[in-house]
């Protein structure tokens, strides 16, 4: 296929939308509730007051604001227009009864029932967006509406403009590293799987988001699900890959069909499968379904599970890279990391390299969660203080209470004190500070938060998310939870802090997988940043108190 | 390979029959290293230790007369890596690796016993004492247990951690074997050897956490399992005692007291009669 039919059907995707579009959001967060009715009711109006040759109402992505769902944006003009309405409105908590008034306010006559958001509010203007460009501005399932904003040009432009070398160089140079959480080099990931003998390889999308209070993952998928294919598609023709898998936790039922539903349509438009766009290279993407263990996020209990097995962890190396699916080389990467590729191939290298820090580069997904007045997605550039996400983006606290501290990473992670607000968000900071970029679940904690009760919660995830493969893990994470259980029913001695220490540095140092070296960290960043909660509830110990008193 | 001649390197490599073109040595030397098997030196505990390349440090380590505690590997079945006991420092790697899963390395200088890494396993067993109900006294493999051994050189006579005495139960439906989970450390030896050398998959381990346990079949009573062949090789396998022979457990000696009546009937009556 000629690159110019390409952008034929661009322009045929484009011209097929109508006029004027509002936008309404379809996302998980939003269909609770009730923005499938807030759709159907907007349908209707447009019926209603005759303008369905003008106006269409669009389910679309998540737009971010989760915490004000559902959302409706519009009315949204693409093409320049004099008659056109020309501001688009931001509609919050909108009920279906708010429709009609939202269709009669079109033509000027009178103002929408619905609330009205500032679409100017730094929760909004602070963002900058990569990954999440499209979502929100798109129909998920409908690969017209991907095509209509320039979808799977990069793939096309990689496989006839750029050798496979090509490719890994410009990922290299873009300085991009896994979203994941650990912050791996992803050109160096693609590089070490290209130069692997050539034989059957892989791609795995991890899509097995698991952290307490993160969603990113399933936003992307759930709004744009061709970006990740097209993703995926790059990648496996820049390491020589043609079979593909998304781990899907089942959990995430939505960006399940929504997936198939890409998978199908992108198949019969020759985007993926044999012989993509009429070049040599074939790629094809099968999905498998996590069966609701967090481990399986880990990438060798990953492969385990993609192969059928139970989902337990394996001792690296060999890293997946060289022996991973079926013992193939194989290339694991995170979604929001695949979401990365097309824009990198589109806009080039230096483009991507310009934008965050010296050593993290490009934007960063986070679900701002917790006590906290706007929840919901953002997308900032890396270097952004945790200060202007929460204070600024966030708009504080609710009810006058301050920030105590900050948990990213999830149970990976740690907590971030109010003193390190002024931090930048990039992987080396947040290591330094104790806890991780992790996946990207932000949970802000205020005053009346103990932050022993957020140790032991976390403790108890991971106390029931170890798949029980190695001691330190399984026995260690049990041990840890019931000196925080004693701790807090105010029964815990001096000694059993010591000990809660000693298990602390064992588990860390000696288990098999991610899960367990990292389990300890967020008691770990809770004792050395609030140690004074954790000595407040001690008892004095029976044995001196004896000694004391008989002296 | 390592008894081939300089004639055989010839007639191999070249084009010409050796007996018709006989080549000097100095114009045809033979490539080194002519074995595909390769050796490789590194230290351990500051002893040079010489290993096929391929091995892996627990092996080099035992050759050398070096012993690394270990629970969860057997000898014949592949390594999972999973008990931690065999872990290991080697220079230049900050994490600390399992030495039964890491394989040789040219210069590589591995440590296995420091302090900390005494302490960290003296911890490991502890916390496997805490988790089961491992009650020497009354096992049937007192004295012939590997975790009993293993507690003993790493110096634990006491664990410091809280016995949590879990509810686990026992499986004695298979005529011949029996399966005691208190007393289980899900090394999966029993998982492995069944599926790798019986080849018959009974056992796998199900649930997560303080949950998972070894189970037989789909989770059903070892009896009922009709893939087990009854070979007995998890009972071999098993480190603790976990699976044991029917009849070997304390509860069911059977004392033959009628021996010693007839033993007296014999001496002072002459009858040799029971």
């Amino acid at each position: 296929m000629e690159r110019a039919e390409l952008l034929e059907q661009a322009t045929a995707a484009k011209q097929a939308q109508k006029r004027i579009r509002i936008h309404c959001c379809t996302s998980t967060g939003c269909q609770a509730s009730q923005s499938l009715d807030v759709k159907k009711q907007l349908d209707n109006a447009i019926k209603t007051h005759n303008l369905g040759d003008t106006v269409e109402a669009v389910g679309v992505g998540c737009m971010g604001f989760c915490g004000q769902g559902p959302m409706v944006q519009g009315p949204m003009v693409e093409i320049e227009d004099a008659d056109a309405p020309a501001e688009k409105k931001h509609y919050q908590k909108v009920t279906p009864e708010q429709a009609e008034s939202i269709i009669g306010s079109l033509n000027g006559s009178g103002e929408a029932e619905a609330i009205q958001g500032d679409p100017n509010h730094p929760f909004f203007s602070r963002q900058l967006l990569i990954v999440r460009e499209h979502s929100g501005r798109i129909d998920p399932e409908r690969i017209d509406e991907y095509l209509a904003v320039g979808g799977y040009q990069a793939l096309h432009h990689a496989i006839y403009e750029m050798s496979p070398a090509d490719v890994v160089q410009e990922i290299t140079q873009s300085g991009l590293r896994g979203r994941g959480g650990a912050g791996y080099p992803t050109g160096l990931k693609w590089a070490t799987v290209a130069k692997m003998p050539p034989g059957q390889k892989y791609i795995i999308c991890n899509a097995d988001e698991g952290d307490p209070g993160a969603f990113m993952d399933r936003s992307v998928l759930e709004s744009d699900p061709h970006r990740i294919l097209e993703g995926m598609a790059i990648a496996g023709y820049a390491v020589g890959a043609t079979q593909g898998y998304i781990y899907v936790r089942a959990e995430y039922p939505l960006a399940i069909t929504r997936l198939q539903k890409a998978i199908q349509q992108a198949k019969r438009k020759h985007c993926l499968g044999a012989q993509i766009f009429d070049s040599p290279v074939d790629f094809t993407i099968e999905i498998r379904v996590g069966a609701g263990a967090f481990v399986c996020g880990e990438e060798t209990a990953l492969i385990s599970s993609v192969e059928g097995g139970r989902g337990n962890p394996r001792p690296r190396p060999p890293y997946p890279a060289v022996s991973g699916l079926h013992g193939c080389p194989t290339l694991i990467n995170n979604v929001e990391t695949l979401g990365n590729i097309s824009p990198i191939i589109r806009n080039g290298a230096e483009w991507f390299a310009g934008i965050g820090t010296e050593r993290s580069k490009g934007t960063k997904i986070f679900s701002l969660t917790g006590k906290i007045r706007n929840n919901g997605l953002i997308e900032v550039p890396m270097g952004i203080t945790l200060r202007q996400i929460v204070e600024e983006m966030g708009g504080g606290v609710p009810g006058g209470n301050s920030v105590k501290a900050i948990q990213t990473g999830g149970p990976s992670g740690g907590c971030i004190p109010d003193r390190e607000l002024d931090t930048p968000v990039d992987y080396d900071s947040l290591r330094e500070l104790g806890s991780m970029m992790g996946s990207g679940g932000m949970v802000v904690m205020d005053d009346d938060t103990s932050m022993v009760q957020v140790a032991q919660f976390y403790m108890e995830f991971c106390r029931g998310e170890t798949c029980g493969k190695c001691i330190p893990c399984r026995a260690g994470t049990m041990q840890m939870y019931q000196l925080l259980t004693k701790l807090l029913d105010e029964k815990a001695t001096k000694r059993d802090l010591d000990k809660l220490k000693e298990l602390c540095d064992m588990v860390q140092a000696t288990s098999l997988c991610g899960l367990g070296q990292t389990a300890p960290n967020p008691v770990m960043s809770t004792l050395h940043y609030f140690e004074h909660e954790y000595l407040e509830l001690l008892q004095p110990d029976p044995v001196t108190l004896a000694a004391n008193s008989r002296g | 390979m390592g008894t081939e001649t300089h004639r055989d390197v010839v007639n191999r490599l070249s084009p010409f029959p050796y007996s018709l073109f006989p080549v000097p040595y100095s114009l045809f030397p033979i490539p080194y290293p002519l074995s595909p098997m390769s050796v490789v030196t590194l230290k351990i505990n500051d002893i040079d230790v010489a290993a096929e390349a391929g091995k892996t440090v627990l092996d080099a380590a035992r050759e050398a007369g070096i012993r690394i505690p270990t629970l969860c590997h057997l000898d014949g079945v592949s390594d999972v890596g999973a008990c931690r006991l065999c872990l290991i420092e080697i220079k230049g790697i900050p994490k600390l690796l399992p030495a039964c899963v890491t394989e040789v390395a040219e210069g590589m200088d591995v440590t296995t016993h420091t302090p900390q890494l005494d302490e960290y396993r003296r911890m490991t067993v502890e916390m496997l004492f805490s988790e089961g109900n491992h009650v020497c006294a009354v096992c049937v493999a007192n004295e012939n247990c590997e975790l009993q051994d293993v507690a003993i050189e790493v110096g634990m006579d006491h664990s410091r951690f809280t016995y949590r005495f879990p509810e686990r139960g026992v499986d004695i439906s298979h005529p011949q074997f029996g399966i005691d989970h208190n007393r289980c450390i899900l090394c999966t030896r029993c998982v492995r050897v069944c599926d790798e050398i019986e080849g018959a998959h009974v056992w796998d381990v199900a649930g997560r956490g303080a949950a998972a346990k070894v189970i037989t079949g789909l989770n059903q009573p070892w009896g009922d399992v009709d893939a087990c062949t009854a070979c007995g090789k998890c009972v071999d396998a098993c480190p603790t005692g976990s699976i044991f022979r029917k009849g070997s457990t304390a509860a069911e000696l059977d004392r033959d007291r009628g021996k010693l009546e007839f033993l007296v009937k014999a001496r002072e009556e002459n009858q040799w009669t029971r």
